[in-house]
């Protein structure tokens, strides 16, 4: 074999090796917190997913309210961001004069670069008082986090979404305008469809984010672990139980409850993801067919 | 040429920095709580000893009671004394210290009122517990008879993360209510049967500041700090007294047991501010390590001495004289080998 091939060989193995540790990373993850999660699976079981009482004190514990909580207030969050991500991306990409364009489009990935405590204080002393004004009790609640989340990942969408637009060939544009096709309908039948698996990717990354987020939502959230389906009653998320009652957690039964809400909040997002792929996968396949 | 120059510099200081710190450094990790003391502390000791560092983590009192229980630190730090079987599980005998004593203010908004509120134990549970909803509530307004309450509902806030602070607050409360002892009880978190969490003293605090008719409570400290309206509390000996340096103080007045492990809320002493409490040392009775056993058992000294006169300046109450003199008879009975 020629120098040249041993060099070859050795890049593809030592990248494969780079790979592999996601692999490894992820799993490795998974299993230590299967691992120090024991006490809790012998006592609860699966009860754990259903129940609705948190109590330290009694040493009770049920995973229901935080999983509702995570799972309302990050859908909230899409519900608000998608639209404003996209249409944020499509005005930069097809509209904007190009000093307007970059400068939101700066704005843009500049709100990304905010710490979320950051957002979390302006959430306390700007949203709060806003939302109590606007007719919620205390302020704080659902709602108030699904804002102030959906700010947090509308620069992923925006941004990513603006990237994808720019791969659309150029030839395909124009073959469409060369019909007498309008601004718009360039938009919606080649621009939309061409970049669709990428946009659901930008959306389900800022999913992944918002479910993980604990600071800022924690803030505002109200901390109560309660389903109530009004918008503006206080909820919870794992991620903020995890981050706020560890450090003070002295049991084992405690401290593995709260590994094994780590573990549940990690089987969601792999399920999410895995939601994620297939659709992108199906997507993807359909578009073969019409082409 | 440059980068060589910085390189060279940052290694010298990193290898002077090693240098510096092999001489003797001292670990120790838990309660939020006393840090700012205890950094003051530590921080003054190594001026007096330059060969003696202190690292402190302030990782709260549950990771303090684990670590030093697994020996990863020289000593622990914790505001809620250690359970009986927490004690057993440690592989010695740990002696708890008390350094410093903190309060627990009740902080409220409430637009209209400028009298000081006074509150009762049983009404105080009552509020926490959900049974008193509005501010009009008689029961409220008997302590306040001038006050001009509203006839509004309450808003009760409480910390989310597990904290000595909730502690020491509950704690009071299972005293003094029956129901509260069985439906919450007591813990660094509990189950809340209403109000809002918030994120530490300042997420409490801020929701107070916040939310119109609303009521929470926050470390002595923070909520003078932050300018917070706080009420006086009837005492077990039937006077309302507001949470200061003296009033603290006055609730460790109290017989104290050998082994410090005591709460001192709804303490008897008349001047007392009842939703007082210690902040403990965690150290082992029996010193492995000569060198460092030795260096903890002079920085303990030095700190019921020197160290306790830093304690007003930043908010904390000094252990009484009484305590002060038992504390040290019980540092002089860790082994050092």
């Amino acid at each position: 074999m020629s120098s040249k091939g041993w060099g070859d060989v050795l890049f593809k193995n030592v990248t494969l090796l780079f790979s592999l540790s996601i692999f490894i990373l992820t799993a490795w993850i998974g299993w230590e917190l299967f691992k120090n999660s024991k006490l809790p699976m012998e006592k609860f079981g699966f009860s754990f997913l259903w129940d609705q009482v948190w109590d330290p004190v009694q040493e009770e514990y049920g995973v229901l309210p935080f999983i509702y909580g995570t799972i309302v207030s990050s859908i909230l969050a899409l519900l608000i961001a998608v639209p404003l991500g996209l249409g944020v991306a499509i005005y930069l990409y097809e509209l904007a004069p190009p000093r307007i364009g970059n400068i939101i489009g700066f704005l843009t990935e500049l709100l990304a670069a905010i710490p979320s405590v950051v957002y979390g204080l302006i959430g306390v002393f700007v949203l709060v008082p806003i939302m109590r004004k606007a007719g919620a009790p205390y302020g704080v609640g659902m709602l108030t986090a699904g804002i102030i989340l959906s700010i947090m990942i509308l620069p992923f969408i925006a941004t990513i979404s603006r990237e994808i637009f720019k791969t659309v060939p150029q030839t395909l544009k124009e073959s469409a305008m060369s019909l007498g096709a309008t601004r718009w309908e360039v938009l919606k039948l080649v621009t939309l469809p061409f970049s669709f698996s990428g946009v659901l990717g930008s959306i389900f990354l800022a999913l992944g984010r918002a479910l993980g987020e604990t600071m800022a939502v924690t803030m505002v959230i109200g901390n109560r672990p309660e389903i109530k389906f009004s918008l503006f009653e206080p909820g919870y998320t794992m991620a903020a139980v995890i981050a706020n009652e560890f450090t003070e957690a002295t049991s084992d039964l405690y401290v593995q409850t709260l590994i094994q809400v780590g573990l549940v909040l990690f089987a969601i997002t792999i399920i999410v993801n895995g939601i994620a792929r297939y659709l992108i996968y199906k997507v993807a396949k359909e578009a073969e067919v019409v082409a | 040429m440059n980068t060589v120059k910085f390189l060279s510099l940052a290694v010298a200081l990193t290898v002077s920095t090693v240098a510096a710190r092999a001489d003797m450094l001292i670990n120790g990790a838990g309660a939020t709580f006393p840090y700012p003391i205890y950094s003051k502390w530590f921080d003054e000791y190594h001026k007096l000893k330059p060969e003696f560092k202190f690292n402190y983590q302030s990782i709260g009192s549950g990771g303090g009671i684990r670590q030093i229980s697994a020996g990863t630190v020289d000593f622990g730090a914790t505001d809620g004394p250690m359970t009986d079987s927490q004690m057993e599980s440690a592989p010695g005998y740990l002696y708890h210290i008390p350094t410093v004593l903190g309060a627990v203010a009740v902080i409220y908004n409430l637009e209209g009122v400028i009298e000081q509120l006074k509150i009762s134990p049983k009404t105080l549970a009552d509020i926490f517990l959900g049974n008193i909803k509005m501010w009009n509530d008689p029961k409220i307004q008997k302590d306040n008879p001038g006050a001009s309450l509203p006839a509004q509902p309450i808003v009760v806030v409480h910390r989310s993360d597990g904290s000595g602070t909730t502690y020491i607050f509950v704690d009071y409360l299972s005293k003094v209510s029956g129901d509260w002892a069985t439906k919450v009880g007591r813990g660094t978190s509990v189950a809340w049967p209403i109000g809002l969490g918030g994120k530490g003293n300042e997420g409490v605090a801020g929701l107070v500041k916040q939310t119109p008719n609303s009521i929470g409570y926050a470390e002595l400290i923070y909520a003078k700090q932050t300018k917070l309206t706080f009420a006086s509390i009837l005492n077990k000996a039937g006077k309302f007294v507001e949470p200061s340096i003296e009033s603290v103080s006055a609730a460790a007045r109290a017989k104290m047991p050998s082994d410090f492990r005591v709460s001192i809320t709804d303490s008897k002493d008349p001047a007392s501010y009842p939703i007082s409490g210690f902040t403990w040392l965690l150290v082992y009775k029996n010193q492995k390590d000569a060198v460092k056993g030795r260096a903890l058992v002079d920085f303990l000294n030095w700190m019921l001495d020197e160290g306790q006169k830093f304690a007003s300046d930043l908010g904390y109450a000094p252990l009484p004289a009484e305590v002060n003199a038992m504390v040290k008879k019980t540092v002089a009975q860790i082994k050092v080998k």
